[in-house]
């Protein structure tokens, strides 16, 4: 089990995370999910023994891990640009662990193809890999990271160079191999449509540090900021000001919300309008349609009020519509 | 962000004392020898003066004569496909790395005295002199350094045209240009650049040309280069040699500032390379590529070719029966390198010469790598420091060969006895070659190639081992031959530092070349043919390994 204790790690001055704990259990798949520059690469580089933090503790099975080198700590790590040796065809890539750890040369032999197998690279082994496609490289990497059977696996943005139907297949696959292999794993992306697809446990990471935490139902069903909410995309955010117990007057109408806590009157809250039509509600918003845009299955209708909702039917523009929401409290 | 700093400095200390030590401190030597109120005097600046106009007017008229041969090369290389190309690309490269006194050999081989053709003639009309007065005029210096120059106008201006955007006279065209004005309004603009970087690079090597003055022109033609080597070690007045050296490095810091600057401003574009290669199609076009094609060959092949051929044919013309001249295959003169003929003090059996060569080789290969790799190292992740260190390590390319040794001399007089001096010169020499060849190849070694090693149990060592190693290895081993080669032909700085009972096989060459008798001619020949060999071999090597996509020059 990887247990992370306080690390922090500065990065000229700047602090660039501070204060992240977590575990992972055996067979968890943890996701760190935030934009680019959040700290999340520098986290696993930490994790692998590249790097260390300026502060904490990252500890497996209860040892500190400070003083064993990357080599030992035996950490597959998936990179987004694959770092395939360029001078070694496939099957000396993937037993290139096997070799480090001096497995005997047969045993090698049965698990490369084990593990080429297990990645649909069935027959792959003298190719070279700078003649594969991106995604059979990735293949590749996965295959190498898997091969000496590691305690941990990390993925570092590791679809972040393919194309979006091959990057669904292969976190499908991805999902099923670690699935079979029980191998915990944290995987990293600003992406989150992988994270969620992937991911038992989503740590959202803002600022360098951990945002919020939970399965990806939780997090999606119940976002605690402003933050998560906008930037998994949520829904609408409203800034509006408690008038009288449950009711909230904002730019687009005064409106009645139901809340965990208590709010005192002329207290500033963000609410999340989800853009949804929502069933038995009593908050109702009526406007003019400012915009309509096709996407597949929906529709996105922009209200003249900035807010945007994803109906079946296609309004017309200029057309009043009366749409029912929920208002839920963000914080 | 600390351990980073300390493992630079760490990085650079040897290359940097290196340099501070073998080329910095003797070039300030140089400068306080030469420049005071002994030497600043109105003869030596009058003979400086005098040196300095005719090395100006030398290295113009090769210049010229280089593009006005390199030009239509140039053209002809980027236009059009024909058989043989790449044989003729390959053997107009060769002599640009040959050893000087290769090349002297080479054209004494085919017009000197004793050569093919004045030989020829002297038989064919019962002639009792050579009739072709060549060794010793200013067109052989010319020619030579005609020979040893195109190749930089090929390249860098085929290039350039090879990459010109074809559309873009097409667009002229579709503009009314004729064409002759889309040539003049829209293609020589573009080439401007290149055509000006590729002339000062040639002005550069012809302004500090040594050997191919010395050994074809004779003393009557003095160069800076050659007038500091006869101050320096034949009227053994240093401070003038110092006062000339000083206005040599001059000169080839200002050059070399100039080409830096105008070579930023070749721009690539980046064209498909062969978007405009085709077939002579036209009896304009194909006479061009014919004339060319055959004056190229024969200007290129005939030196290379005449050399190895004389040195297995007895042609001996002896004095007193002139007309009648022997002929013969032989191997004579390659048998004649093993014995010691005259048990003079002073002889050195040329075997000798060639044990000496490639223990300075191999020694300038070993020191060239232990300092190039670090220094590469640090250039490969360029940060704070390389963007100065960068150009200083470039310097002694600048700095002529000569005025390297002359260096030497002035700074480590009493230690002139060493043999060691002539390695650590010829690395002094190669080392930016090395690191120019090196440092490519460990830039593109992404750190993440490491790392991934490194997770999947590989230990600092085995890291090197299977990654850095094998990527490495083939820019090694042409880094060393690279260096191996240099030194093997290096000439103006070893015939200032080499001790006469250490010579080496350029040293043997030049001492045989300027003694009479056809059996010294013979073994001069015998031995530039050996050198040629192993040279090009080097060159054709290295070549091999050049990794697509690199630096020309």
């Amino acid at each position: 089990m990887l247990e992370i204790r306080g690390i922090y790690k500065s990065y000229e001055v700047q602090p660039l995370l501070q204060n992240i704990f977590f575990l992972v259990g055996t067979g968890e798949t943890i996701c760190l999910l935030g934009p680019s520059g959040s700290g999340k690469s520098t986290f696993l580089r930490m994790i692998a023994g590249l790097e260390s933090p300026d502060a904490g503790q990252i500890l497996w099975d209860g040892n500190d891990l400070a003083s064993t080198p990357s080599h030992l700590r035996d950490f597959g790590l998936v990179f987004q640009d694959y770092a395939l040796f360029p001078h070694l065809n496939v099957f000396d890539n993937v037993s290139f662990g096997l070799k480090m750890k001096h497995w005997k040369s047969n045993e090698i032999k049965t698990r490369v193809v084990e593990v080429l197998e297990l990645v649909n690279l069935r027959g792959f082994d003298l190719r070279e890999v700078t003649d594969l496609s991106g995604g059979e490289q990735q293949r590749v990497a996965l295959a190498r990271a898997l091969a000496p059977r590691p305690r941990l696996l990390m993925f570092d943005e590791p679809l972040g160079a393919l194309d979006r139907a091959l990057r669904e297949d292969l976190l499908n696959e991805l999902r099923g191999i670690l699935h079979r292999t029980q191998i915990p794993a944290i995987y990293v992306t600003h992406d989150q449509d992988e994270a969620f697809t992937i991911a038992d446990r989503v740590l959202l990471l803002h600022k360098g540090q951990i945002v919020q935490a939970g399965t990806p139902a939780d997090v999606w069903s119940r976002p605690n900021s402003v933050w998560v909410a906008q930037f998994l995309g949520l829904g609408n955010v409203v800034e509006g000001k408690i008038v009288n117990g449950n009711k909230v007057e904002t730019r687009v109408g005064i409106f009645s919300i139901m809340c965990d806590r208590q709010h005192r009157t002329g207290e500033i809250v963000h609410l999340l309008v989800r853009p949804l039509e929502a069933e038995n509600e009593a908050n109702q918003i009526r406007r003019h349609v400012a915009d309509v845009i096709f996407q597949q299955d929906r529709f996105k209708v922009t209200l003249d009020n900035g807010l945007y909702f994803y109906l079946k039917d296609e309004p017309k523009i200029g057309q009043m519509l009366e749409i029912k929401v929920k208002m839920e409290c963000l914080q | 962000m600390k351990s980073m700093t300390s493992r630079r400095i760490l990085l650079w200390l040897a290359p940097l004392a290196f340099l501070g030590i073998l080329f910095f401190y003797p070039f300030f030597r140089i400068l306080a020898f030469g420049l005071n109120f002994n030497t600043l005097k109105s003869n030596n600046l009058q003979l400086a003066f005098h040196v300095l106009l005719f090395t100006f007017y030398q290295a113009s008229l090769s210049t010229l004569l280089t593009l006005l041969i390199g030009l239509p090369s140039a053209y002809l290389f980027a236009h059009f496909d024909f058989h043989g190309k790449s044989l003729l690309r390959a053997l107009t490269t060769v002599p640009f790395m040959l050893p000087t006194v290769v090349v002297a050999a080479g054209f004494n081989a085919l017009l000197g005295p004793r050569g093919w053709i004045n030989l020829t003639f002297m038989h064919l009309f019962s002639l009792s002199n050579p009739p072709i007065q060549f060794v010793s005029t200013l067109g052989a210096i010319l020619l030579a350094h005609v020979f040893y120059n195109t190749t930089i106008v090929i390249r860098i201006v085929s290039n350039a045209l090879s990459r010109l955007d074809p559309k873009l006279e097409q667009a002229a065209r579709s503009l009314g240009a004729n064409e002759r004005r889309v040539w003049w309004n829209v293609t020589l603009p573009m080439l401007r650049p290149s055509i000006l970087a590729a002339s000062l690079l040639v002005f550069l090597f012809d302004f500090t040309s040594f050997g191919v003055i010395l050994l074809l022109g004779g003393p009557t033609f003095a160069t800076l280069e050659v007038e500091i080597y006869i101050q320096a070690l034949q009227m053994l007045n240093l401070p003038v040699a110092a006062l000339l050296a000083f206005i040599q490095l001059l000169c080839t810091l200002a050059f070399s500032i100039l080409y830096t600057r105008i070579s930023t401003r070749v721009t690539v574009q980046s064209a498909p390379r062969s978007a405009y290669q085709h077939k002579a199609n036209n009896i304009r076009e194909k006479v061009f590529v014919l004339a060319f094609c055959v004056l190229l060959f024969t200007f290129f092949i005939f030196p290379m070719l005449a050399l190895p051929l004389r040195s297995v044919t007895r042609l001996a013309a002896d004095r007193g029966q002139q007309t009648q001249v022997h002929y013969g295959l032989t191997t004579d003169y390659y048998t004649e390198l093993f014995i010691n003929r005259r048990n003079s003090l002073f002889y050195v059996p040329p075997i000798n010469a060639a044990l000496n060569s490639l223990g300075y080789a191999g020694a300038t290969v070993i020191l060239s790598l232990l300092l190039g790799f670090p220094a590469a190292s640090a250039l490969a992740k360029p940060g704070f420091f390389e963007k100065f260190l960068d150009p200083i390590l470039i310097l002694p390319l600048g700095a002529s060969a000569v005025t390297l040794a002359l260096g030497f001399i002035i700074a480590f007089g009493r230690l002139l006895i060493s043999p060691w001096l002539v390695p650590l010169a010829h690395t002094l020499v190669a080392l930016p070659f090395v690191i120019r060849a090196l440092q490519p190849a460990i830039a593109s070694i992404p750190d993440r190639l490491r790392q991934a090693a490194t997770t999947l149990g590989a230990s600092p060592l085995h890291v090197w081992q299977n990654v850095d190693w094998p990527i490495l290895s083939r820019a090694t081993l042409s880094a060393a031959t690279f260096a191996f080669t240099i030194s093997l032909g290096e000439f103006g700085a070893t015939l200032l530092l080499a001790r006469p009972d250490y010579p080496t096989i350029p040293i043997a060459i030049y001492n045989f070349l300027s003694q009479p008798g056809d059996l010294n001619y013979g073994q001069a020949m015998a031995m530039a043919t050996l050198l040629m060999a192993l040279t090009t071999a080097g060159i054709l090597f290295i070549e091999k390994q050049r990794l697509p996509g690199m630096g020309e020059f």
